[in-house]
């Protein structure tokens, strides 16, 4: 095959010295053609980046390639001198990275940064970067690109500096462009700014795609073809279509279950059981067989081989051998619990017109000089064992809104009442007396306990400070009970945090939060960090939890399929307010704010051949100090008028469960 | 021998501070996060071994600040009715009570046997004179000093280090055996385990540097029982034992600077990060305008106003080394209330940092009291950072303790101190022919302590700082 630009053979790498290093990469092998995009999918911690980064050789110190090849064209990487490397690297072969805000000096302007690998590897227009800069802007899509030469990092916002990232990474023409994780630390609607970018570029200048990943949605939506990696291996690779419509591996199949969707709604999802295994260990059997739930005898006795299936595809399962007790793995989703919770009488929660500003301080006195209106007006109500989803883009002052509940932020103005008793004003004793009844889960599990306390004295912290659970006897069995109920062994109470993974640790920081037997619970995107496997283990438990206890969640999210899943209702947020909610088959099935539509249209969908439309939001959320004069919305709407310039519009009632605020409804 | 315990303020203090430390230690072996750490620490080749050399300084200074009156003979105490005298000295000068009190007249040079000036001598047959005299301690025990006193030296010397050597081994095998009785093995196995560098803790490191101080010790011991080791002084006292005077005054200024200092910055870095608002900004301005003051100013005019206050009430000090020894106490305040700024401001940018966190977020949703997560949540997690700062000041201090002598307003002139020593060296370096082995003796001896402090603080600087975990 001529048209092959990278090839790669039993690449190995190796992290650490001494007796166990981690075998990062193990073996793999793949190829990637011109003009096309292959993914990389796969979950943290199996050696994704370490195989981009051992291609670019900008491996960390401790990581070494034990052997393989990888071909450029008809240029051996790991042959080449240092010198030589280096002009290969954003040369030929271009790279992005995970997190655009530190991926760029920000002491140089923009000019200055792009102008460096123009000077490096466009040796025509050496003497006239300037130019070739403005070009380079203009093909990634940034508005005014003169003004924005000048401009330092902190000016941009962080689509545009993933946008300058890709530009400096074009500035050498490159062949492939290595692309880490590329969206994942933005917003769905500026993920999907980016993500037409990559395939509007790779069809104009026909440079080849390495998409690193472990976003299905991503790959369903620019791959052409993908390749699954586990624990250092790849164990399945495809073309994108086949892929999506039958994985072959029992893992990839069991990753396509996790992902919480509407059709699975009331049912469980479901799970991988346990976590990747240790890569320090030299394996002799399939290393996904502890957690495979078709293996068989010689699953355990020995490693399977690489099986070629089709045109480049291939898979690395026995399974392969014995296709006749291949078990039909489709979906069958579990009716056993359905949605037994009905829109019930009072509501637990209630929130008028909450509003937290944060002052702004300027000078020698610190004078306010204005507000940061993270929170400004918000009305949501939550019934007992009821569940709803405030999604929105980040920094729109979802988490505030949470927070602001818990008295853990002050709130500025409105009110909030729980269970008929007002919050907002409530201080010390009283307030702590009902901190009981309401807690919080964090998105980070590693930052939400002390690394320096036992998990046992973790989660009897609450039961301690609230004085319940009796003496410390019977409080430790309410912590075992507790470790427990959400399928944790008991002997973990005397461990410290970080011995667990990050899965386990967001069972321990739910547990925390029973323990003190709350009725609501604010989950500030509990899953966000956790993989796609493990989300569906904590989902499950939630859902479990919340039919047990009749336990209220405020669901923190940015995650559309999340939603659809577990919400009974929705609220969706635009800086500080919000723009629509009702429930969640009305919000999600027919969205009636342009915000949204917009937003649910920039999701991207697995099940691809759907003709999906998304609709491009230009530019980001404008900054909650200064919010657009009337409807906040209106600079980035396709369908504003003039009135939408001018004032808020009110918030009108749709059904009885539904509210929109834009003028597009009317009563 | 020892009649009546007399305990100084700064040896009250040495004790407390040992105290401290051991709870602490015991407190560190119960916890992961600091075992683990201080586990790195006893791993590397440099952290033990600087660990032995400190340790040898440590055990002088302990043994220095065990003071009582010394009994009298009898025989001189005729019709007194107190049994002891007014004198307070200590252990550590019973130990080496010859070289306290073999004084000379004035100046000699290192393993000299005559003095470092022309005097007048009467010969026996009546006449006088003018040649350099014989010591009277100094190479005493030599009829012919010009010939013999080269290999008296060198047979000295040898005998210094055989018995270095031998007490050596001896230390090894015991110690060996232990290692043996506690890992199961036998004795052969386990010493060739250390030989071979086999063994988690670097045991290997540890003989060879034990070993090396033991033969300087003993080396050190042969000789000064028969000469001036490193010379004598104006008054004639032997430099060497000033030299090691001094070890208590310079660990005592490190160490108990810090215990004065900890307490002020750990609260108010604590709480003006934890409680920002008015707090912060109250200790923020205070330690402001603290560190504007030049601290040179500040110690001087404190230590002015101690001699003042001293010379006016002199009949309240018992002797001179309770004088002296509360000019220490009052240096170490004054350095401590100078030096609390700076660890102060790195705990209240860490507490700013740690009470954003997720933990803390949700101690608060538990209603948990401010006290309680303040000990709970952030104190141990700036702990690291208490220790990196108290044993990286240590050596800074032991430098300042040198300066501020220097310009006399460190110590009291009667105690021994490096500062003093090189004080006193001011003058003598302008004497001609140069008098230079006061400063060598201060400067040999501070420089090895300064420099297995710092070497010590790197290693526990790399093993705590969470930043440099990953990068090895």
């Amino acid at each position: 095959m001529t048209d092959v630009l990278l090839r790669v053979k039993g690449l190995k790498t190796w992290l650490g010295e001494g007796e166990n290093p981690v075998r990062a990469v193990d073996g793999v092998e793949f190829e990637i053609r011109r003009g096309e995009t292959f993914a990389l999918l796969g979950e943290s911690g199996c050696g994704k980046s370490m195989t981009a980064l051992s291609l670019m050789r900008l491996l960390p110190p401790s990581g070494r390639i034990i052997q393989g090849e990888a071909w450029l064209g008809g240029t051996s990487l790991f042959d080449l001198a240092e010198m030589d490397m280096r002009r290969e690297r954003g040369g030929r072969m271009g790279m992005i990275f995970q997190e655009p805000m530190t991926s760029l000096n920000a002491v140089r302007t923009v000019a200055d940064q792009i102008g460096e690998s123009v000077r490096l590897h466009d040796p025509e227009n050496r003497n006239d970067t300037r130019s070739r800069a403005v070009e380079l802007l203009k093909a990634v899509g940034i508005p005014d690109p003169v003004r924005r030469l000048d401009e330092y990092p902190h000016q941009l916002s962080g689509g545009m500096k993933q946008r300058v990232m890709i530009a400096m990474a074009l500035a050498g023409r490159p062949e492939l462009l290595i692309a880490d994780e590329p969206t994942t630390a933005l917003d769905v609607t500026i993920q999907a700014q980016v993500l037409a970018l990559l395939k509007d570029l790779q069809q104009k200048t026909g440079m080849a795609v390495l998409l690193i990943t472990h976003d299905l949605g991503v790959v369903s939506d620019v791959a052409d073809r993908v390749a699954v990696m586990y624990a250092g291996q790849l164990i399945e690779q495809a073309t994108t279509k086949r892929f999506i419509r039958s994985p072959a591996h029992p893992y990839s199949q069991k990753l396509f279950q996790s992902l919480p969707t509407s059709g699975k709604r009331g049912g469980r999802l479901a799970v991988i059981k346990g976590s990747v295994p240790k890569l320090t260990q030299d394996f002799k059997h399939c290393r996904f067989v502890d957690r495979c739930d078709q293996s068989m005898d010689i699953c355990t006795r020995s490693e399977p081989d690489w099986r070629e299936q089709g045109a480049g595809g291939g898979v690395r399962c026995h399974l392969e051998n014995y296709p006749d007790i291949r078990i039909d793995q489709s979906v069958t989703p579990d009716s056993a619990g359905t949605k037994a919770v009905h829109k019930s009488e009072e509501s637990l929660l209630e929130t008028r017109d909450l509003k937290v500003h944060f002052p702004i301080h300027k000078g020698v006195f610190k004078r306010v000089v204005g507000h940061v209106k993270a929170v400004d007006g918000v009305d949501i109500s939550i019934a007992p064992g009821r569940t709803l989803a405030l999604v929105g883009e980040s920094g729109c002052g979802k988490t505030t809104v949470g927070k602001g509940i818990l008295q853990l932020v002050r709130p500025t103005g409105g009110s909030a009442r729980f269970g008929g008793e007002e919050l907002t004003g409530l201080t010390g004793g009283a307030l702590r007396k009902r901190r009981s009844r309401m807690q919080i889960i964090f998105q980070d599990p590693v930052a939400s306990m002390n690394p320096r306390m036992l998990v046992g004295d973790i989660i009897a912290e609450g039961m301690q400070a609230q004085n319940i659970g009796g003496s410390a006897v019977s409080r430790r069995g309410r912590v075992l009970e507790l470790l427990e109920h959400v399928g944790l062994p008991a002997d973990a109470a005397d461990l410290y945090p970080n011995e667990f993974s990050g899965g386990q640790r967001q069972r321990i920081c739910i547990a925390r939060a029973l323990a003190v037997e709350p009725r609501f619970i604010v989950c500030d995107e509990p899953t966000s960090a956790l993989d796609v496997s493990v989300q569906a283990q904590i989902l499950n438990l939630l859902m479990d939890l919340q039919q047990e206890h009749r336990i209220s969640y405020l669901f923190i999210t940015h995650n559309i399929s999340v939603v659809s899943y577990l919400a009974h209702e929705v609220a969706v947020m635009y800086l500080g307010r919000i723009v629509e909610r009702g429930t969640v088959e009305e919000v999600l099935d027919s969205p009636a704010h342009p915000y949204t539509q917009a937003l649910l249209s920039a999701v991207p969908a697995i099940d691809s051949g759907s003709g999906r439309e998304v609709i491009r939001l230009e530019g980001d959320m404008p900054s909650p100090a200064t919010p657009p004069s009337g409807c906040h919305f209106h600079p980035r709407c396709l369908q504003a008028s003039d009135e939408c310039r001018e004032a808020y519009p009110v918030s009108v009632s749709l059904s009885d469960t539904r509210r929109v605020s834009c003028f597009k409804y009317r009563r | 021998m020892i009649s009546q315990l007399v305990i100084l303020w700064t040896d009250a203090l040495v004790f407390l501070l040992l105290l401290f430390a051991t709870l602490f230690g015991i407190y560190a072996s119960r916890k992961a996060h600091l075992r683990g750490p201080w586990r790195q620490v006893v791993r590397n080749k440099v952290g033990v071994g600087t660990l032995v050399v400190l340790s040898f300084y440590l055990v002088v200074a302990l043994l220095d600040s065990v003071h009582f009156h010394p009994m009298l003979d009898r025989a001189e105490l005729k019709g007194a009715d107190a049994t002891q005298s007014v004198e307070v000295i200590s252990l550590f000068d019973r130990l080496v009570e010859g070289l306290r009190e073999r004084q000379e007249k004035t100046y000699s040079a290192p393993l000299a046997t005559r003095l470092y000036a022309k005097e007048n001598i009467e010969l026996p047959d009546g006449r006088v004179i003018r040649d350099f005299p014989r010591l009277t301690y100094g190479g005493a025990h030599l009829t012919d000093p010009d010939s013999e006193r080269l290999p008296d030296i060198l047979r000295l010397s040898a005998i210094g280090i055989i018995k270095g050597l031998v007490v050596s081994l001896a230390v090894a095998n015991v110690l060996i055996m232990l290692l043996a009785m506690r890992s199961g093995r036998s004795f052969g196995a386990q010493g060739r385990a250390v030989l071979r560098g086999a063994t988690e803790i670097p045991w290997k490191t540890v003989f060879y540097t034990l070993a090396l101080m033991l033969m300087l010790i003993f080396w050190s011991a042969e000789l000064a029982a028969k000469y001036h080791l490193l010379g004598t002084d104006k008054v004639g006292e032997d430099v060497f034992y000033q030299a090691l005077k001094s070890i208590r005054t310079g660990l005592l200024i490190g160490t108990l600077t810090t215990l004065v200092m900890l307490p002020a910055a750990i609260l108010l870095g604590i709480m003006a990060g934890y409680f920002r608002g008015w707090v912060d900004d109250i200790i923020q301005y205070t330690y402001t305008t603290l560190n504007s003051i030049p601290g040179v100013l500040l110690i001087a005019a404190a230590i002015l106003m101690l001699q003042i206050y001293m010379s006016n009430h002199a009949d309240e000090f018992n002797s001179l080394v309770e004088r002296a020894d509360l000019r220490l106490l009052f240096l170490v305040i004054i350095l401590g209330v100078t030096s609390w700024t700076g660890l102060c401001r790195l705990l209240r940018g860490e507490t700013l940092k740690l009470r954003e966190m997720d933990y803390v977020q949700a101690a608060t949703a538990f209603g948990v009291s401010n006290l309680k997560i303040i000990g709970r949540h952030i104190l141990p997690n700036v702990l690291h950072i208490v220790l990196i700062a108290v044993i990286l000041d240590f050596s800074g201090l032991v430098l300042a303790e040198a300066v501020l002598s220097y310009v006399n307003i460190g110590v009291d002139p009667t105690m021994n101190s490096w500062g003093n020593m090189i004080n006193s060296a001011r003058l003598e370096m302008a004497r001609e022919p140069i008098v230079w082995w006061s400063l060598a003796a201060a400067m040999i001896f501070m420089f090895s302590l300064v420099l297995a402090a710092n070497l010590f603080s790197d290693v526990v600087r790399d093993a705590f700082d969470p930043r440099l975990r990953g990068s090895r």
